[in-house]
């Protein structure tokens, strides 16, 4: 058993762990719960880096490391599989993570009671979604991370957060039901729901029954889509999102990547492009849905003024950007995708986070006193905005918001130089590239054209927004900020600065991991070839036939 | 057996669906709850429907769904049953939260003009 095998366990494992510790810290003493939280999602990020680099580095077998629950031979028992998509999604879920777990250290965390064990059963359902390689486990984890986010959501309270709650679980338990659905008709087409078997004996369904697992796929990613917010299923996402405090929403941005990547797992295992029959099925479907997604969420980050519906409309445009460049089925707009998932996460999850501090420089409540050096006298005759403003140092905590503020701008709308621009400039180079022989696709061109559009509308959303709190009515008073907060939009903003320095080898991976997700066979060869841990009474498992 | 099965799923999905576009909460909750009945069913019924045959492979028989059940999809509806439970006693706690913060049981909170 190599020691990556034992090292998957843990991202599922320490937050359970953790969750169960913070049960029975009081509430009373908030500050251990906040501090065991930051401590656990941090060793989580550190976990994930090392699975990450452990897997980037193994080659062959090593790159895909396989946990065998309870030491069931596959396909009998559930799998936890480790590759390089599962890696990189884990170091996603730690980043954020650790983002919003610092943020809510500030303040968040203490207005209700059981935010942190909530907070980290969302962690583990998020990284047992990532690693499991069973789909019927898919669900269970799916259910652990949504029956956290209930709770999380509702946290706070108020009459806005309660109802925007009711839709948004309503909705979720619907696709709950068309989830379960789609696994039973798979399960009665194929007799097996491990993502390995349903991958190898899918070539093997006869054409009388394609119609039936054609027809289970298409439920089950009804399910997915649901969660990934795309159009029409997505009015759920922007007042629950809006609603939700503020570190529960950057950890909300994970939740829509979840639906995002067991579309894209599940596609590529179940049609595969080097499939004999139902190669790619539902791929133009899902390439419309994408298309459509990405321009619902441009006009709505456009027709939006506050900072928070921006960021929800954000999580909405990249949704549609991602899906519609996974579904285009070439590697290299796959790659460029993968990129721009972790860039767009990043950013839209600091957006979400910086919503509060921007918007304390409007109100005196949050802020310091303005201390002019010399207030006018209410007989002068001067603009009310004018003088107070005359010979006053600028605040140092607005001008760090303020850069964080245009950083995150540019990053969300993809304008140069950071690694937003990076990643669109990525998927656009793929897509024309990608049809080199004759004329692009008509698709191709609404792509380009939706993905430049939404770029445009989310840069004159947010310089809308710059401009009226920092600029105009807002910005006369210091917000001010605590350190865990300057720290939660430093960590975020600061993975995308390091994205843009590291964009090379990130590119490099990404691109190897799309190559790897177009071509299923070593993730099956992987699975079944893993033995079991020999017992003392265990039977001899070699007999067992691996199709 | 089996028509009586798919009319009876067909009937608990229709009826869970119609409650579920219902404007009142309690409607919504039933119709959610009718439809994991549909759906729990309907995961049953994937084992392949017979009588008197144990989930078990006798020896000396061959090892089809002639001769013995399915077991997997038992287990599935077990943990789809529980699951369901859960979160629809937790769906239940909201609307109760949102019919003391409102004052009615509509989905959206207003009042109807009537």
């Amino acid at each position: 058993m190599s020691p990556l095998a034992v090292l998957m366990i843990v991202p599922v494992v320490l937050p359970l762990l953790a969750a169960a510790v913070l049960l029975l810290i009081r509430d009373s003493r908030r500050r251990l719960g906040s501090v065991v939280n930051i401590a656990a999602t941090l060793g989580g990020l550190v976990v994930a880096i090392l699975i990450l680099w452990q897997v980037d580095h193994g080659a062959g077998h090593d790159a895909i490391a396989v946990h065998l629950t309870s030491n069931w031979a596959a396909p009998f028992g559930i799998a936890l599989v480790a590759d390089r998509l599962s890696a990189l999604m884990l170091v996603l879920v730690g980043v954020v993570s650790t983002g919003a777990s610092l943020y809510a250290a500030a303040g968040w965390g203490r207005a209700g009671a059981y935010f942190h064990p909530l907070f980290q059963i969302q962690l583990m359902g998020l990284n047992g979604a990532f690693l499991t390689g069973d789909l019927f486990n898919l669900f269970v984890f799916f259910e652990v991370m949504l029956a956290a986010s209930y709770g999380l959501q509702l946290h706070g309270s108020g009459w806005l957060r309660v109802r925007s709650g009711m839709h948004y679980i309503a909705v979720n338990l619907l696709a709950s039901s068309l989830f379960l659905i789609g696994l039973a008709i798979l399960y009665g087409v194929m007799g097996t729901l491990s993502m390995a078997d349903v991958a190898a004996k899918v070539a093997l369904v006869p054409p009388a029954d394609r119609g039936l697992l054609h027809a289970g796929a298409a439920i089950l990613a009804m399910a997915f889509l649901v969660k990934a917010a795309v159009w029409p299923l997505n009015a759920w996402l922007v007042p629950a999102y809006t609603a939700a405090s503020a570190p529960v929403a950057a950890l909300f941005v994970l939740m829509t990547k979840v639906g995002l990547y067991s579309i894209v797992r599940t596609w590529m295992l179940l049609f595969p492009a080097d499939a004999a029959t139902s190669t790619q099925f539902g791929g133009p479907l899902l390439l419309g849905a994408g298309l459509v997604t990405l321009a619902f969420g441009a006009i709505g980050v456009l027709a939006s003024i506050r900072l928070d519906r921006i960021a929800a409309f954000s999580v909405i445009v990249t949704s549609g950007t991602l899906l519609a460049s996974f579904a285009t089925g070439s590697v290299a707009a796959s790659a460029a995708a993968l990129f721009y998932l972790a860039s767009s996460t990043f950013a839209v999850s600091a957006l979400f986070l910086m919503v509060e501090p921007v918007q304390r420089t409007r109100s005196e409540r949050h802020a310091h006193a303005p201390q002019y050096d010399t207030l006018p006298d209410e007989d002068d005759n001067l603009d009310d905005e004018q003088l107070p403003l005359v010979g006053r140092a600028f605040p140092v905590s607005i001008a760090a918001l303020g850069l964080a503020f245009m950083a995150c701008s540019l990053l969300v709308a993809g304008l140069p130089p950071l690694s937003g621009f990076l990643a669109k400039a990525a998927i656009l180079t793929a897509i024309v590239d990608d049809t080199t022989t004759g004329a692009l696709p008509a698709s191709t061109w609404v792509l380009m054209t939706l993905l430049l559009c939404a770029s445009a509308f989310t840069t004159i959303s947010l310089v809308r927004a710059g401009i009226r709190h920092f600029w105009s009515s807002g910005g006369r008073f210091a917000p001010r900020l605590k350190l865990v907060e300057s720290g939660a939009i430093l960590v975020l903003v600061g993975a995308c600065l390091l994205l843009t320095v590291l964009a090379e080898p990130v590119l490099r991976y990404t691109t190897a991991t799309a190559a790897y997700l177009h071509a299923p066979r070593p993730y099956v060869d992987a699975v079944f070839g893993t033995p079991p841990r020999p017992g003392p009474t265990t039977p001899d498992y070699s007999q067992v036939e691996t199709p | 057996m089996e028509v009586l099965l798919a009319l009876v799923i067909g009937v608990l999905g229709g009826a869970g669906v119609w409650l579920v576009l219902r404007p009142r909460t309690f409607q919504v909750v039933m119709g959610l709850v009718l439809l994991s009945y549909a759906v729990n069913l309907f995961i049953f019924s994937m084992g392949s429907l017979s009588i008197d045959h144990p989930p078990l492979v006798t020896p000396g028989q061959s090892a089809d769904l002639q001769n013995y059940s399915d077991p997997m999809p038992q287990a599935l509806v077990l943990t789809a049953i529980v699951i369901g439970f859960a979160t629809t006693a937790l769906f239940l706690v909201v609307l109760l939260a949102a019919r003391g913060l409102s004052g009615t049981d509509h989905v959206d909170g207003e009042r109807d003009e009537e």
